[in-house]
């Protein structure tokens, strides 16, 4: 008799157990939320066989897989994009480096960028223009600035979503490195 | 005065930038000619999610990166592509995560065995209580 009162008040408190476990998932979400960017499955993976939309009227469309036969970075940015300007620095640093780094502009017009390379500086081997995002797509990016890390064979080894900071560039220089 | 100030300062307010200058690509917003191309595309494009916006689907969202894949999708149905390879061309990149449709594959079993099982539960539950009953 005695027992099944017991488990009758454990029942009553069970409400109550439910509301403290939704409240502390809760705090442990506002306190470490969730990283709601989209990785690209294509890493390990071949570059697509793109060509990248000629910035000039009348210039040459650049194939992707053969930009280079080196490692390369490939960094997609835009002129109207906030965080590309903080990141030009970062850039430069690596091209300082000898990364070569292949510049995709995503919904952009050539005079924007011309613009924006005199301002911030151009790191860039060459620049190919994404006018309706098909490169980005195509790459399973979904913002700006993401860059890839492609080896000399043309697979992709690794991805960095947002714009590169500070510590960012040992991670992109190892990767590149692992990538020779 | 004050609040005059204000309503200058934000009229003269400079937005900030997190969207191109580059008008919305050419079948973002525009139906394809054949009604049944456009059926296809439509009903695909609401099963694609959003990359940025996460919530919706591409049928629904004014993201620009929205707009351009439902450029694709309208020009792949265009030229033939079937819906299906389409969004297993985008699946490739992106996960399963950018379809919602869920796919048959060992990731998804309990979704789909979840409803036979409750089922399972339920008519057990019912098929107890009618035994008990006619035993009373």
């Amino acid at each position: 008799m005695a027992e099944g009162l017991f488990v009758r008040r454990l029942i009553l408190f069970a409400p109550l157990v439910v509301f403290g476990l939704l409240l502390a998932a809760l705090a442990w979400r506002l306190a470490a939320p969730s990283d709601a960017s989209v990785r690209s499955t294509l890493v390990g993976k071949p570059l697509p066989d793109i060509r990248l939309t000629p910035l000039a009227p009348g210039g040459a469309a650049i194939p992707l897989r053969s930009a280079t036969d080196k490692p390369m970075l490939i960094n997609f940015f835009a002129s109207w994009c906030v965080p590309c300007v903080a990141e030009a620095p970062l850039l430069e640093e690596l091209q300082r480096k000898d990364v070569a780094i292949l510049g995709i502009a995503v919904r952009d017009r050539p005079e924007d960028i011309a613009a924006f390379l005199q301002r911030h500086g151009n790191p860039f081997f060459a620049i190919g223009g994404d006018p309706e995002s098909q490169a980005q797509i195509a790459l399973g990016s979904s913002g700006v600035p993401e860059s890839y890390v492609v080896d000399g064979r043309g697979i992709i080894r690794y991805q960095h979503i947002g714009p590169i900071e500070g510590g960012d560039v040992t991670v992109i220089m190892a990767e590149l490195e692992k990538a020779r | 005065m004050k609040r005059l100030l204000l309503i200058l300062a934000l009229a003269f307010a400079a937005p900030s930038l997190a969207d191109s200058n580059l008008p919305p690509a050419y079948w973002a917003n525009r139906q394809l000619p054949d009604a049944t191309q456009e059926a296809r595309a439509t009903a695909l494009m609401e099963e694609l999610r959003c990359l940025v916006c996460q919530g919706q689907s591409i049928a629904d969202s004014d993201a620009e990166i929205a707009g351009d894949m439902r450029d694709l999708v309208r020009r792949r149905i265009a030229a033939g592509e079937r819906p299906d390879d389409i969004r297993a061309w985008l699946i490739e990149r992106y996960g399963s995560w950018v379809s919602y449709k869920p796919a048959a594959n060992p990731g998804t079993w309990a979704l789909w065995l979840a409803p036979l099982l409750f089922l399972a539960i339920g008519g057990w539950m019912a098929a107890s209580r009618i035994k008990r009953g006619g035993e009373d």
